[in-house]
């Protein structure tokens, strides 16, 4: 596999040894992707097993008690061991300290750490399997998961271990980009996937802790019976959900906001514009930060809580939605007479702003009181938290890892073969899960391993939707590695971007560039640099 | 550019910070937020803590008279030694003084393990009364309901906070070995301070548990 010059940091130092003590952030980036991507392949298999027991009404390959489980190892495993680590842990951890021209993360040592962290935890929530699983779902329900036989302490466990990884992370982070940038690059000179790291991180920071705490109180709960979360000893279940959600809500953001990222930086670059309303999109990733701890309560709905903390928390849900809607405005924006070229990682986002678009729309429905009563616990809610990490967070770091892919590896991917299967996902993601917005309302509950035959065909195309997919990503490995072999050798700057990461080698040195950086123009001056032969000129 | 070129780089200073106080700012902020984590940590328990005494309010104030308020009150009175000993620590570093910033070093790791014996004595107590979480609690005599929830937050909030002393001994022991190996100077002594605000938030999360726990009434 040739990978670029001598000097790359894939090459210097050598062997094995050289890798698992690296402190290089580049390296620990590339060891998160190979590890997430290990989990995303697991966690998408007993996807497809689900849907092949979901593609006729009757009992095909699973029990009701084994569909149970997959279904919680699925969902635990997509949450905590690929989608909340993805973006910030893999690519951010890559991109970051390069694109504000740092010769690292301030802490490498910390980073190494949350990377064996993080497997650590991997490995012990997986270990729930030689258990016999756990059937809660990866919310963890009380009273349930005090009283269920199964595998819960193993999992939560690994659950809490996998918080300190996160937090690291964050902590890493929130203290870079205050204090290593380049010279000149004030707060307003940084590229917006720094703010969205940033955002990100400080909700990893102060979220996780509360997730953690939690997990320790469910495992004493089920060790020693202290009553907190049960109420036949005086204990309120409610209160786990409080507790619970106070962390999840704003973990979906930890999960959208790398996303919303990426999506800044593929804009601007594939419509070669200065980007619309930057202060504006920066200010909203710090919005949603903010709003995202304020609205927990409407996983509650239907759970007991007050009818006035219903109401409060459902006004507070919708002014999430301006945040959000202020991005995809100036997304839009900077589109509008651009010089749009339709390469690969441009195409994800599209497809991200057209899927998240109608995630968080039905996210408002959710968000509604009355009609959350009705859709509550449906598959309109499957659809719509799918359309929102899938379509909205896979979707971005795919176009990242496409973006990124050449500064990585100094290897091009085969373009045609990316906007193939890029229409490949698209189409099987949406066969996949539109199908199941109109299930949900029209009632199928879910969870189900099996249903009344009246839902039989949408179930049956959803199934067919999920193949495709399957198949899309597929054929992604195949020309993606590939690409390491026999792909062309990338340029330095191979899509005309004004970030520093560009100006780093095509793949960077072990430290990054070759000079002490300096910031000399904004990060998306399009009308005012031009990108030459490599070298970026004044226009 | 750094106001240290290469040739002069001193040997503390980590290959990618431009110069000294670069790299002091990153730890001191990083340490602030792993602080604000630990907060939080505790934060959860604190919630527990508040919602379960307003819902039994009565049993709490019957339950917290078999906590021994002298020992809970000598602790409190050993960790603040404890964290001003540390303080000094630190002043003795920055000035220079090698030899009395291990002594104080020292003094802290010793009231730190006094702290943590006279807690040993206090469990040991407890638990042969059967004065235990859950569903090992056996103690009779205490009115009101769920009495077990009392020990339960006892024993969950001074055990975890317990855990950070213990950690942090660690820690300060080997703060002793690098002051003694002379790796801190007047220029150079950050561990020592990061270690220092980590042991003021160990106090001071006890100087919050003590009269919830031990005062309340
Ligand atoms: C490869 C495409 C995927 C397919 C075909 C798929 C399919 C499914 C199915 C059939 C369920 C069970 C629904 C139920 O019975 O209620 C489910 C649940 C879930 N999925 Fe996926 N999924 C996919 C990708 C993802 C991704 C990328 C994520 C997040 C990053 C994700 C997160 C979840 C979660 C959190 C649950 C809920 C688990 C629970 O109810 O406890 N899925 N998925
Ligand atoms: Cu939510």
């Amino acid at each position: 596999m040739y990978t670029g010059p001598e000097n790359s940091y894939l090459k210097q130092p050598r062997g094995l040894k050289s890798w698992l003590l690296t402190l290089d952030h580049k390296r620990i980036g590339v060891m998160y992707l190979t590890a997430i991507m290990f989990f995303f392949l697991v966690g998408g298999l007993l996807a497809v097993l689900m849907r092949v027991e979901l593609s006729s009404p009757a009992r095909d390959v699973v029990s009701a008690e084994l569909y149970n489980r997959l279904f919680t190892l699925h969902g635990a495993i997509m949450i905590f061991m690929f989608i909340i680590p993805s973006i910030p842990a893999a690519i951010g951890n890559f991109v970051l300290p390069l694109m504000i021209g740092a010769k690292d993360v301030a802490f490498p040592r910390l980073n190494l750490a949350s990377w064996y962290i993080y497997v650590v935890g991997s490995l012990i929530a997986v270990a729930s399997i030689l258990q016999g699983g756990v059937d809660t779902g990866w919310t963890f329900y009380t009273p349930y998961s005090t009283s269920t036989n199964s595998a819960v302490i193993t999992l939560t466990f690994g659950a809490f271990v996998l918080g300190f990884s996160s937090i690291f992370t964050g902590l890493n982070f929130i203290v870079t980009i205050h204090k290593m940038r380049a010279p000149g690059m004030t707060w307003f000179k940084m590229p917006l996937m720094v703010w969205g790291l940033y955002a990100t991180a400080i909700i990893q920071v102060l979220a996780t802790p509360v997730l953690g705490i939690t997990l320790v109180l469910l495992i004493f709960e089920r060790l020693f019976g202290i009553g907190i979360f049960d109420p036949a000893m005086g204990g309120d279940p409610v209160l786990y959900q409080h507790f619970f959600w106070f962390y999840s809500h704003p973990a979906v953001y930890i999960m959208i906001l790398p996303g919303m990222a990426i999506i800044s930086e593929l804009i601007a670059t594939f419509s070669h514009k200065r980007i619309f309303g930057y202060k504006a999109i920066a200010f909203s990733s710090l919005g949603i930060a903010l709003v995202s701890f304020l609205v927990w309560g409407h996983h509650m709905f239907t759970s007991g809580q007050s009818e006035l903390a219903a109401m409060i928390f459902s006004f507070l849900t919708f002014l999430v939605g301006i945040p959000s809607g202020i991005k995809i405005f100036n997304w839009v924006a900077t589109m509008y007479r651009g010089s749009i070229s339709l390469k690969t990682p441009m195409l994800y986002a599209i497809a991200f702003l057209l899927l998240f678009t109608i995630g968080g729309l039905t996210g408002i429905f959710l968000g509604t009181l009355a009609v959350d009563v009705h859709l509550h616990d449906t598959y309109f809610i499957v659809a719509h938290f799918h359309y929102v990490m899938m379509g909205g967070t896979v979707m971005a770091l795919l176009g990242g890892i496409h973006y990124w892919w050449p500064k990585m590896w100094g290897k091009m991917y085969n373009e045609t073969w990316g906007r193939i299967t890029a229409v490949l996902v698209f189409v099987g993601f949406n066969v996949a899960f539109f199908t199941q917005f109109i299930m949900g309302s029209q009632g199928m509950p879910r969870r189900y391993y099996s249903y009344p035959d009246q839902f039989a065909f949408l179930h049956e195309v959803s199934s067919v939707g999920a193949y495709i997919l399957g198949f899309g990503f597929l054929i992604m490995v195949i020309y993606l590695i590939h690409s390491l072999y026999r792909g062309k050798p990338a340029a330095r700057n191979p899509w005309g971007a004004l970030t520093m990461e560009w100006e780093a080698a095509s793949p960077p040195t072990t430290h990054n560039f070759d000079k002490d950086m300096k910031l000399e123009h904004g990060p998306y001056d399009f009308d005012r640099v031009e990108v030459e032969d490599e070298e970026m000129v004044k226009a | 550019m750094s106001s240290e070129s290469l040739s002069t780089r001193p040997a503390h200073l980590q290959h990618h910070f431009a110069d000294t106080y670069q790299q002091g700012d990153a730890a001191r902020l990083g340490m602030w937020v792993f602080l604000l984590t630990e907060i939080l940590l505790f934060g959860g328990l604190f919630c527990f803590y508040a919602i379960y005494r307003s819902w039994y309010p009565d049993m709490f104030i019957n339950a917290h008279r078999h906590l021994n308020v002298w020992l809970g009150g000598t602790n409190t009175v050993v960790l603040i030694t404890s964290s001003v000993t540390m303080a000094l620590a630190i002043r003795s570093a920055q000035l220079g003084k090698r030899r009395e910033a291990v002594y104080n070093l020292v003094a802290t790791l010793l009231l730190a393990a006094v702290f943590l014996i006279i807690k040993y004595f206090e469990y040991e107590h407890k638990i042969h009364l059967g004065q235990l979480p859950g569903k090992f609690y056996t103690f009779q005599g205490i009115a009101g309901s769920n009495p077990h929830v009392f020990f339960s937050v006892y024993f969950l909030m001074t055990g975890l906070h317990g855990l950070h002393v213990i950690g942090g001994m660690g820690v300060i022991a080997w703060m002793i070995q690098r002051t003694r190996r002379g790796e801190f100077s007047p220029e150079y002594y950050t561990p020592l301070e990061l270690t220092g605000l980590y042991w003021h938030l160990v106090d001071l999360i006890w100087i919050f548990l003590f009269p919830l726990l031990y005062l309340i009434g």
